[in-house]
């Protein structure tokens, strides 16, 4: 077929190895696709500024988070505390920050977890395939079907309440969609063509790994690592709640939606600004998500 | 008066990368029995021409811009959704490419079957299935009145393609919209169902349009054959008129990838080029670029008219429509004369 | 069929086993027992009820023990709360679980469902962005949020319903309500989903070539199909309802398992923590069976396959 293309007049010239690697249109092509998404752009901005707003906040604030003032306790938002003071009188907007420090946190370190168990897991069932492959994700299908969050409360109490382990036991069991894309992905690039073409041409082993498979992989598992941080972030704070997470003095914001929710009925400030942070961070990751995937995976962003 | 008489048809589609202009002014008329054929390349515009005329283009992006398509003294362009759901399935019926696709994998055939009877006539449960089992076994299908309750996924591809057939005819339209009901299948069975739709035709006196990309389909089944290109009619007339007397570039060069009207041993030929992108404006003849004949002048006008030459036979204006040089004359040396044995590669125009 | 649901049976009871078998060793690996902490006991006394609660055997032999117990309907006692059989307390506050989690899913499904069919098929208008905007913030909005807020607005600022209690109907409102709209949020988007799936089908061009009504497509040729993701949800539902009714019961003060296990939790009451286990991963392990079964019934290409 090549040669009698090559003598056509005007038909279009024979792919070359170097077109192949050519991986950067489609990061370019999701770029303009994120670019014209207003409420994933916006929420990546907005994202950007709770992040900054929680962790350099603290510094500028003039009041320390855990020093407490009894006779200021319970105050409503006012010039001098803008959020208010909590029922000890510790400052209210600073409580949120650092709060907020600590919910990313969990969100990121958590999540990076989740990610290396899941890209390990998914990529060695995809890329074993077989009997290997159907029994490591009939366990994984297994596993979806049970009550994780009894488990992670059953770790949580087992091991005592360290923030490190928190990392460990909600990234545990947050990896299973990532093993599952993970290695839907390797299969599919396992039997696409142009692997097959980049094969026959000769590239080796090492570059079809690097130039095709970790870059069209690439782009579903940061969709699911994006939509992972609030996932973990909403476990976190679930566990907070309960009492069985971030312990005091130190406070998530899963904890000061539980010292609000207490609180409520008098002083509802302190559920709102908590609540309000909270919910705009998983709005934000959970528009960027979806955004991402828009951009980054065309064929599903059909409707 | 024909029984449909399409003038005009434009459709476009506004995507993001701009409006698509997928049939750009296509004109043509079908009477009753008769077998129209529409060919082409992939994306010339034929199926979107014959899902115009039922408005089952998805729309938004699609939109038909302009022209008139009279069935039966109604335009079917300007019917209301009611009026069309009447004229759809009862009088005009389709067969689509796809017949893995087409039927629906939740519903038992006898459902699909029925379902087009009982949407149109108030026809009990007993009579219908009655009606649904003697369609399946004209369209040769064996055991038919136990197989009607089977699903689609137990049937065959070949088998799929006869069921839509029977569920379009059914109903005893008038009209069948055919696109390119064989694509998908082998080509011991293509036979089989063009000779189905054939006899069916022959009994019930249905006009047929088939849509094709073909030439071989056409020219042994159709009275009357439309040419396309880049959404726009290249050349129609009757069958005979287009094949023994094609005038226009396109149409010839379109015959000669026809692999077994070739000499054995000849090189399989393809149309040099693609077809050109609908998004952008085309003016002059859309096959200029890729038209072998040399380039003498620049194309025709703005649009090619079509020119009748008095007996119905007509074609796109074109500087060569009158040139008696066979077009391997103004082929590349090496093309025309090579002859290689063995290269069997399918011959699609352009998808070198 | 038989076959197949006789196998995942028998998966079901494996599973549940290896859960147990994992809780068990999760909570005897714990440090101390449940008798160690807070109250101030003799040492000999202390001895004398680890004793009689088996603490003084080897956690392998406990296992057992307790395996036994279990599969004869004896959960045991409840280690902190004295003269409280966790038999007891799962019959006093199951059938409340059960009452409020019901409601809850009734109300996803009855909200979630239609929202979804209409957001696809009416896609990309404003009755698509609006239940679908709403469905967002219910899954952004977890019940530990949204339930404080609603207590706030109907409880405390509206004063139109109690937000503490389990007393009669206007008390299961806010709780059920938190509970069920944060999963009407995930129906409603796989439901649309799945429906615009099915309607962007070449089976759907067919039928509408035949001249059926567009009534008729949705219902009659999309639905089955479109159904399908939403109830495949129904399993991680549950667990979803489950974990939540743990916060939502602690909000709204409802005697119900949830508040149980929450305390069981904080106060290392193992027999409790494991019967309470034990019991929700039953119910999600026989939830995902009849979702596996409806799947089955819905698909007619697994049915015959």
């Amino acid at each position: 077929m090549a040669d009698l293309a090559s003598k056509l007049p005007l038909s279009p010239a024979p792919i070359t190895p170097e077109q192949l690697e050519q991986g950067s249109s489609l990061w370019s092509d999701a770029w303009a696709r994120l670019r014209k998404n207003k409420l994933a752009l916006g929420s990546l901005f907005m994202f950007i500024l709770i992040g900054l707003f929680c962790v350099v906040g603290p510094w500028l604030s003039p009041y320390d988070s855990q020093a407490q003032n009894l006779f200021a306790g319970a105050e409503g938002p006012s010039a001098d505390h803008w959020f208010g003071t909590d029922t000890l009188g510790r400052d209210l907007m600073v409580r949120v920050m650092e709060g907020g420090r600590i919910s990313l946190l969990v969100g990121l370190v958590a999540t990076s977890v989740s990610l290396l168990i899941g890209v390990v897991y998914g990529a060695t069932a995809g890329y074993i395939g077989g009997k290997v492959d159907a029994g490591m994700m009939r366990f994984v299908d297994l596993l979806y079907a049970l009550p994780f969050t009894i488990f992670v409360i059953l770790l949580m109490v087992a091991f005592g309440r360290s923030l490190w382990l928190m990392f460990v036991a909600i990234g545990c069991v947050e990896w299973l969609t990532m093993a599952r894309i993970v290695r839907a992905g390797v299969i599919d690039l396992k039997k696409q063509e142009f692997v097959e073409a980049a094969v026959s041409l000769g590239l080796s082993n090492r570059r079809i790994i690097l130039r095709h498979l970790i870059p069209n992989v690439l782009g579903p598992v940061i969709v699911i690592a994006t939509l992972t941080v609030p996932a973990v972030m909403l476990l976190e704070a679930f566990l907070s709640f309960l009492g069985l997470g971030v312990q005091p003095p130190n406070a998530s914001w899963g904890v000061l939606i539980n010292e609000g929710q207490q609180n409520m009925e008098i002083f509802a400030w302190l559920l709102i600004f908590p609540a309000f942070f909270f919910a705009l961070t998983l709005f934000c990751l959970n528009f960027l998500g979806d955004g991402l995937r828009d951009a980054l995976d065309p064929k599903s962003a059909g409707d | 008066m024909a029984l449909l008489e399409v003038s005009g048809l434009t459709t476009h589609f506004h995507t993001r990368n701009g409006v698509v202009r997928a049939v750009d002014g296509v004109s043509f008329s079908v009477d009753r029995g008769e077998t129209l054929g529409i060919v082409g390349e992939s994306g010339s515009g034929k199926s979107v021409t014959c899902y115009s005329l039922l408005r089952l283009i998805p729309e938004p992006p699609g939109r038909i811009e302009s022209g008139t398509a009279m069935f039966d003294g109604q335009d079917l362009l300007q019917m209301t959704q009611a009026q069309l759901r009447q004229v759809r399935g009862k009088r005009i019926s389709m067969i689509f490419q796809d017949p893995m696709t087409s039927l629906n994998p939740y519903l038992r055939i006898s459902t699909q079957l029925v379902e087009a009877l009982q949407v149109h006539s108030d026809i009990d449960d007993k009579a219908a299935l009655a009606k649904a089992i003697a369609a399946l076994e004209e369209v040769g299908i064996p055991e038919a009145s136990r197989r009607v309750r089977s699903y689609p996924h137990e049937f065959s591809g070949g088998m799929r393609q006869r069921v839509m057939i029977a569920m379009a005819l059914i109903t005893d339209p008038d009209l069948l919209i055919a696109d390119e009901p064989t694509t998908a299948l082998d080509v011991t069975v293509q036979a089989q169902i063009l000779e189905i739709i054939r006899q069916r035709q022959e009994k019930l006196g249905t006009a047929v349009i088939l849509v094709t990309h073909d030439l071989g389909v056409v020219a042994g089944t159709c009275d009357k054959v439309n040419v396309m290109y880049a959404g726009r009619i290249m050349e129609s007339g009757t069958a005979e008129q287009v094949f023994y007397e094609a005038r226009h570039p396109y149409t010839r060069a379109l015959q000669k990838t026809i692999p077994s009207l070739q000499k054995k041993g000849q090189k399989l030929f393809t149309i040099p080029g693609l077809p050109p992108d609908l998004a952008k404006p085309i003016t002059g003849c859309a096959f200029y670029p890729r038209c072998p004949y040399p380039k003498v002048a620049g194309p025709v006008g703005d649009v090619p008219v079509l020119r009748d030459l008095g007996n119905g036979h007509c074609h796109a204006e074109c500087h060569f429509c009158d040139s008696t040089a066979p077009i391997e004359s103004v082929l590349p040396e090496d093309l025309a004369e090579d002859a290689v044995v063995g290269d069997a590669a399918p011959a699609e125009g352009g998808a070198a | 069929m038989v076959k197949f649901i006789g196998l995942r049976l028998l998966q079901g009871a494996i599973v549940l086993l290896a859960i147990y078998a994992v809780t068990f060793f999760l909570v005897a690996m714990t440090p101390g027992s449940p008798f160690s902490s807070e109250r101030a006991i003799r040492p000999e006394i202390l001895a004398q009820i680890e004793a009689f609660y088996g603490y003084d055997k080897p956690a392998l032999e406990r296992f057992w023990l307790s395996l036994v117990n279990m599969l004869q309907g004896e959960f045991g006692p409840s280690a902190v709360y004295a003269n409280r059989s966790v038999t007891d307390i799962i019959g006093e506050a199951f059938p409340v679980s059960l009452q409020l989690g019901g409601m809850a899913l009734v109300i996803a499904l009855l909200l979630g469902i239609p929202a979804g069919i209409i957001a696809a098929v009416k896609r990309n208008t404003w009755l698509d962005y609006l239940p679908m905007s709403l469905a967002m913030a219910g899954i952004c909005l977890p019940s530990f949020v949204m339930g404080p807020m609603l207590a706030l607005l109907f409880g405390i600022i509206l004063r139109l319903l109690p937000v503490a209690g389990w007393f009669g109907p206007e008390y299961w409102i806010l709780p059920a309500g938190t509970l069920g709209l944060v999963y009407a949020a995930y129906f409603a988007r796989l439901t649309r989903g799945g429906m615009l799936e099915m309607l962007n089908q070449d089976w759907v061009r067919t039928a509408r070539a035949k001249g059926v009504p567009e009534r008729q497509i949705i219902f009659k040729h999309c639905l089955k199909g479109g159904l399908i993701p939403a109830i495949t949800f129904l399993g991680p539902a549950l667990a979803g309802i489950i974990s939540g009714s743990f916060v939502v019961e602690t909000i709204f003060q409802v005697p119900g398992l949830g508040q149980w296990f929450v305390r069981g939790a904080l106060n290392r009451d193992d027999f409790l923590i494991l019967g309470l286990t034990l019991l929700f991963a039953a119910l999600i392990v026989v939830m995902n069976l009849l979702v596996d079964i409806a799947q089955v019934a819905l698909n007619p290409r697994l049915k015959h396959g």
